[in-house]
């Protein structure tokens, strides 16, 4: 079922018949199971499903963390399979910003050299570095935070700090696993306001959720099912996004 | 490039934080390290020391100085054939001196013939035993490197004439006259009193091995007036140019065979030594000892490496998902390759360094309490040891490292 998209620009994600296999033992487990999705610039995607569907196994293929067993994955038009390591990392690099649900900052380090790194791995010089760090920083409203360290700062923040580390090199798409998950409803409200900043601004977003509440705030909902895509409509259609369970049930 | 030197420093840093956030455990583990660098700088302390101590031994023989003896200067298997050969006389040096002198381009300077034997020496109630005892000529100074602090050498009238005058070596000097001048006191040396014209720079001894500063030495026509003519004699003769010293050794073997009247069928009855033959007896010495020694040391050392290696692991296996973070965030493999090698590398440096600074106490301590104890500190070594430590450092943190840039970056992230 494929419900008309808000086409914004050029396909930044297009991926064909991909699946991944985990071979554990004897067992084969299937986690994605042939998924198709074009994704252009400028969308806010919320992908959606139950337990253990493949959500993070796509997200991750998406960020050029993983490769699929077979398909034809096309980021901003380069394929991505024939991509060597290096490659691969820069796309993470400079293409993809990540943020976790766990935050993953590096717990000793300040905010400031925590949204430094993906500059340090770009090549940036000390100077530009330091301030581009602090103005994204600022941007996502810890400008008087930036000397903090991940234990003095709340979850919200430090979610923060993470979202700031995932735009200071200016990516294509920002990939968000859950990025909520760890936070109450309240901060994980602040959180995706911040998201539909950047997404006003011109920012890919693709966000990975089980809570109604945050898929609506995407502009088109993917639904996963045991590695299928079972739903890709634009918006959020509340018959339709229901949690899997009650839409069963009804 | 820049990129490369963007992601060392960082290293650094990173190497840093890590090890003061893990004190306990980074200065445990550097402890063998610093044991390991101790151990093998003492020994190249003490291995350098010995070859100075050999080398300055080797210099008093002099490497522009042939010496005609009746045993060879190696060791032989036939001593029988030795036994029996005429005794190198102290005429021969005078003879020889004068076939130089009729030898047009002569390789060879001069003759000087030495007789020794051991004696003690006694002034007032002070008495030195076992000085090796030396007559000779006043030419003895052209071939021998000795050098006087005080007084001078005997000079030619003296030798000529026989005259009771002695030199005496620094520690015989220092042991018959502790508190006094010793120039021109009158010493006992069997029985006959000698005049002390000069004293000789101190040297050094080292294993007993020749050292001017255990020596007398007197005009050999006083030496033969007094003493038995049984001592033991030899020739020492100076060459001209010593890049040349195999034409020299060709044309005083031929003056000696002449001098002892051989036929041409006849072998040699006389040895003639150089300083070189010495060193090569002695030089597999000196190099079995430094094998070994660095060898056993160099072990302590090993272990201390094997202990940086195993906490390399653990900072790996503890920071899988920082590693994977990184990775996420475009780390490549040579990035964390480098990170991880830096941290084991600055650990080794930091064992290395405070490693050094022990030793370089302990060769302090060690030269105050024992002066003649060869041991020696140098800036080489220093270099050496810091070398030692980074290439530890490399060898120990490879392994670990080799794994954390190998990790799969999706593995990494899910690792609890
Ligand atoms: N490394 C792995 N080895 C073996 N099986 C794996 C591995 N990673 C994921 N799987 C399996 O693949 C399937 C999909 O996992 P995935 O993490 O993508 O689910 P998910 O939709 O993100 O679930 P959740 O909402 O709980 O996070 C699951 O059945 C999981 O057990
Ligand atoms: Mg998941």
């Amino acid at each position: 079922m494929s419900l008309v998209t808000r086409l914004t620009g050029p396909v930044v994600i297009d991926i064909e018949n991909i699946t991944k296999d985990y071979v554990m033992g004897e067992e084969v487990v299937h986690a994605l199971r042939g998924v198709t999705l074009k994704i252009h610039r400028n969308e806010y995607i919320a992908i959606m499903g139950p337990s253990g569907s493949g959500k993070s196994t796509l997200m991750n293929m998406l960020g050029c963390l993983d490769t699929p067993t077979s398909g034809r994955y096309e980021f901003n038009s380069k394929s991505v399979a024939e991509m060597d390591d290096d490659e691969l990392a820069a796309v993470r690099n400079r293409e993809i910003g990540f943020v976790f649900q766990t935050f993953n900052l590096l717990p000793r380090s300040t905010s400031l050299r925590n949204v430094e790194l993906p500059l340090i791995y770009a090549g940036i010089e000390p100077g530009r570095r330091m301030e581009r760090a602090t103005q994204v920083l600022t941007d996502v409203g810890l400008g008087d935070r930036i000397h903090h360290k991940p234990n003095e700062l709340s979850g919200g923040q430090r979610q923060r700090v993470a979202i700031a580390r995932a735009l200071v090199n200016g990516p294509s798409i920002i990939l968000a696993d859950e990025p909520t998950g760890n936070l109450d409803s309240k901060t994980g409200e602040e959180i995706m306001d911040l998201l539909e900043r950047l997404y006003e601004r011109g920012n890919t977003i693709i966000l990975v959720t089980h809570e109604r509440d945050i898929a609506a705030h995407a502009r088109r909902t993917v639904h996963l099912r045991d590695g299928l895509i079972e739903m890709d409509h634009a918006g959020f259609i509340p018959e339709l996004d229901l949690p899997i369970a009650e839409m069963t049930s009804t | 490039m820049k990129r490369f030197l963007y992601e060392l420093s960082e290293s650094w840093k990173i190497a840093a934080a890590q090890m003061r956030s893990n004190l306990t455990r980074s200065t445990l583990t550097a402890l063998g390290v610093i044991i390991g660098i101790i151990a093998v700088t003492l020994m190249g302390t003490a291995v350098n020391g010995i070859s100075i101590g050999f080398d300055k031994s080797m210099a008093v023989l002099g490497d522009d100085v042939l010496y005609v003896t009746q045993w060879p200067w190696k060791p032989v298997d036939d001593w029988w054939n030795y036994r029996d050969r005429k005794k190198i006389k102290t005429e021969y040096a005078e003879t020889l001196n004068r076939m130089i002198a009729a030898t047009p381009n002569s390789n060879l300077v001069i003759a000087v013939p030495t007789s020794n034997f051991m004696r003690s020496i006694k002034y007032g109630g002070n008495q030195v035993n076992n000085v090796f005892v030396l007559g000779t000529t006043s030419d003895f100074i052209v071939t021998s490197t000795i050098d006087c602090t005080s007084g001078r050498f005997f000079n030619e009238l003296e030798s000529r004439g026989g005259a009771n005058v002695v030199v005496i070596g620094y520690d015989v000097a220092d042991a018959l006259f502790p508190s006094e001048n010793p120039i021109d006191k009158s010493v006992l040396i069997n029985g006959q009193l000698f005049k002390v014209v000069g004293v000789n720079t101190r040297q050094g001894t080292f294993l007993g091995l020749f050292s001017w500063d255990s020596m007398a030495a007197m005009p050999l026509a006083a030496f033969n007036k007094y003493f038995s003519a049984k001592s033991d004699s030899d020739v020492r003769v100076k060459v001209k140019d010593k890049t040349r010293l195999a034409d020299a050794k060709d044309e005083l073997t031929g003056l000696m065979r002449r001098v002892r009247g051989l036929p041409p069928e006849k072998k040699e009855d006389f040895s003639i030594n150089e300083q070189q033959a010495f060193k090569s007896t002695l030089d597999p010495v000196k190099n079995s000892i430094a094998i070994a020694g660095l060898f056993i040391t160099g072990l302590s050392l090993f272990v201390g490496a094997i202990g940086i290696m195993n906490i390399t692991f653990v900072s790996v296996k503890e920071r899988t998902k920082e590693i994977g973070t990184r990775k996420a965030l475009g780390a490549r493999r040579r990035t964390i390759l480098l990170q991880f090698l830096i941290e084991s590398t600055a650990l080794c440096l930091l064992g290395g360094f405070i490693g050094l600074v022990f030793a370089y106490l302990m060769c302090f301590g060690i030269g105050k309490a024992f002066p003649s104890f060869p041991i020696h500190f140098s800036v080489g070594l220093v270099l050496l040891s810091m070398i030692v430590s980074i290439f530890t450092g490399l060898f120990s943190g490879f392994a670990p490292a080799w794994t954390a840039s190998r990790l799969d970056p999706v593995a990494a992230l899910r690792y609890e």
